[in-house]
């Protein structure tokens, strides 16, 4: 018999998750370790986790990791890299994190192009702190925070904080995916990898966007959480690749 | 060297790999001496985006082991209380300036010493203190520096160096120490598991009891720094009936108005605190069997006061308290009257 698929050396065994049934984390929790068991970036890797719901990803993922302060990922991954540039770091944030209370450390660390890679979880919601509005909440989405739907009026529309830092000159490589089906978790894992590799490169900054079903928050069961995430999220943040410029940067460096 | 341009000095030759900062007045000749040294000695200059993106990057920076220095003035250092915060509860050493200068708010940018509090009580949220280290004399704040690295490395633990606004702008003569080389093993950094087991660093602690274990292992620290690392400068104390209490500025300003009450016959002396955090209370205790008039000199509307009355609680004192908010920096002259006023009611 042969093994086809054998537990990542990078994930932690025996460990009972915390994450809801139907979260997309556990699926990127999984392609990361896999990704650095095949790239052989598990022994310098740096992981900076968020205030959110993945903050205890250390209790899951077997690598050297960090936690940060709500938004900061991105600067405490400068500071690591900067200090260090033989760590492959890697700051994991959700959409609070990122495009709210992180978006000055987002921007900045994306315009100077840090040589880092970011994994941007996107489930349009405050998971860990019971389904609050996000930035990325879709117009009309029912939240604690935005009982009658999210109205642009007063709440302001979906924040496209991607598509934003994707028109940087030092943002590398950006790309869209979602972890709602086989087909998507498929193309998550080959962008990370691309992302990965863009760091490994030393070409700069990369980022990955996974739009990632939160049915606990969404008040949904996991199925319609992922026809949820491929129909009404899919057409606000459409899913592809938003930037590539690895071509340019390998020529500028000669 | 301007006392500025000394801390950076002091900081590259203590072995300060990182440094990151966001300009603010009156401490922006620090970063700019770190902008045209460090990178040329093979460290790390970083102007960031903000103060607080400052301070995480001296996170992520100190969590690998790097020697890791910011600075900024007063509302700059209140945007780094988040940091300062998760730098207590993660146990990472780092050095912090605070060139202070009047406030609240934007204040001015004269110097003051209005930040003792937010300095000495852990400016951040959650039960922690910041040991704070107050020079007075450009040499004073290259040695400090120094010293504020090595107690950061030996206790894990965030170090303020407090000055203010004139601290930073005077000029001095300064003997710097020979760079050191030599720097501490840090085996708790994360540097990549490598071969061994992963590590994690986290200032979470959802469980209660471990959170009040954390808490008291921190007291424990501070206890402990109190009895080894507390320092203080007694001036002209040896026949003193009658003592000045300062620190930084306004300590030097305090020498001056001493000298010139005693030409006139007055036997004062000063006390000068070193380290705000641990306080010199002991010191303080010992004095008042000695002397039993206390008149603390500050450039605020009374902060430190409050730590000597604490620390002589329960000694027959009597403690007065002189000060000049606002960024004024008050004139020998001015405390000599003062001195005087409080003498002759003695």
């Amino acid at each position: 018999m042969e093994l086809i698929n054998k537990w990542p050396e990078y994930h932690k065994k025996d460990v009972v998750s915390h994450y809801c049934p139907g979260c997309g984390h556990g699926i990127v929790h999984r392609i990361v370790a896999e990704l650095l068991e095949e790239m052989d970036l598990g022994k310098e890797a740096y992981l900076v986790c968020p205030a959110g719901c993945a903050v205890l990803a250390y209790l899951y993922l077997d690598f050297d990791i960090i936690e940060s302060a709500h938004g900061r990922g991105t600067a405490i991954a400068t500071g690591a890299k900067r200090a260090n540039p033989n760590l492959f770091v890697i700051s994991y944030q959700g959409d609070g994190d990122l495009s709210a209370i992180g978006t000055a450390e987002t921007i900045h660390s994306a315009n100077r192009g840090e040589n880092i890679s970011v994994i941007f979880i996107n489930n349009a919601v405050y998971g860990m702190t019971g389904g609050q509005m996000a930035p990325t909440s879709l117009i009309g989405q029912s939240t604690m925070t935005s009982p009658a739907g999210r109205n642009p009026e007063v709440d302001g529309y979906p924040l496209h904080i991607t598509d934003v830092v994707a028109q940087f000159p030092g943002v590398v490589y950006a790309e869209r995916v979602s972890v709602s089906s086989p087909a998507g978790v498929k193309k998550t894992k080959k962008a990370i990898r691309t992302a990965f590799e863009t760091q490994q490169e030393g070409l700069g900054y990369s980022i990955v966007e996974v739009l990632s079903p939160c049915p606990t928050n969404w008040k949904m069961d996991p199925v319609t959480a992922c026809k949820w995430v491929d129909t009404d999220m899919a057409k606000e943040y459409k899913p592809g690749l938003l930037t590539d410029k690895r071509e340019e940067k390998r020529k500028e460096k000669g | 060297m301007s006392g500025n341009h000394c801390i950076a000095e002091a900081a590259i030759r203590a072995g300060c790999k990182c440094y990151f900062g966001y300009p603010i007045t009156p401490q922006n000749e620090l970063g700019e001496y770190m902008a045209a040294n460090m990178r040329k000695n093979g460290g790390v200059f970083l102007q960031s985006e903000s103060e607080t993106a400052a301070i995480n990057m001296v996170i992520g920076a100190a969590s690998t082991g790097a020697r890791v220095m910011t600075s900024s003035s007063s509302p700059g250092v209140s945007l780094k209380q988040e940091g300062l915060s998760f730098l207590a509860g993660f146990e990472f050493p780092a050095v912090i300036v605070n060139m202070m200068r009047g406030g609240p708010g934007l204040g001015n940018i004269a110097p003051a010493q209005g930040d003792y509090f937010q300095s000495t009580r852990g400016g951040g949220h959650g039960d922690y203190r910041t040991p704070v280290l107050a020079p007075a004399s450009v040499q004073e704040l290259a040695d400090l520096t120094v010293k504020a690295f090595e107690l950061a490395d030996k206790y894990r633990t965030p170090i303020l160096l407090l000055g203010d606004g004139m601290m930073g702008q005077m000029k001095e003569p300064v003997v710097f120490p020979e760079p050191i080389t030599d720097l501490p093993a840090k085996p708790w950094a994360l540097k990549g598991r490598g071969d061994g087991p992963s590590r994690y660093q986290a200032s979470l602690i959802l469980d209660g009891l471990a959170m009040e274990r954390h808490n008291w292992k921190l007291v424990r620290k501070y206890k402990e720094m109190a009895e080894q690392e507390t320092l203080f400068e007694l001036y002209k104390m040896d026949d003193a009936d009658f003592a000045v209490v300062a620190y930084g500025t306004t300590a030097r300003i305090a020498k001056g108005a001493i000298n010139r009450a005693r030409k006139e016959g007055l036997k004062v002396g000063l006390v000068r605190p070193i380290t705000l955090f641990p306080f010199p209370d002991k010191v303080l205790q010992k004095v008042a069997q000695q002397v039993k008039n206390f008149l603390v000199f500050e450039m605020s509307t009374g902060q430190m006061v409050e730590d000597v009355r604490l620390a002589l609680e329960n000694e027959r004192v009597v403690i007065d308290f002189h000060g000049r908010p606002g960024g004024i920096i008050p004139t020998p002259i001015e405390f000599s009257r003062v001195i005087h006023r409080y003498y002759r009611r003695m």
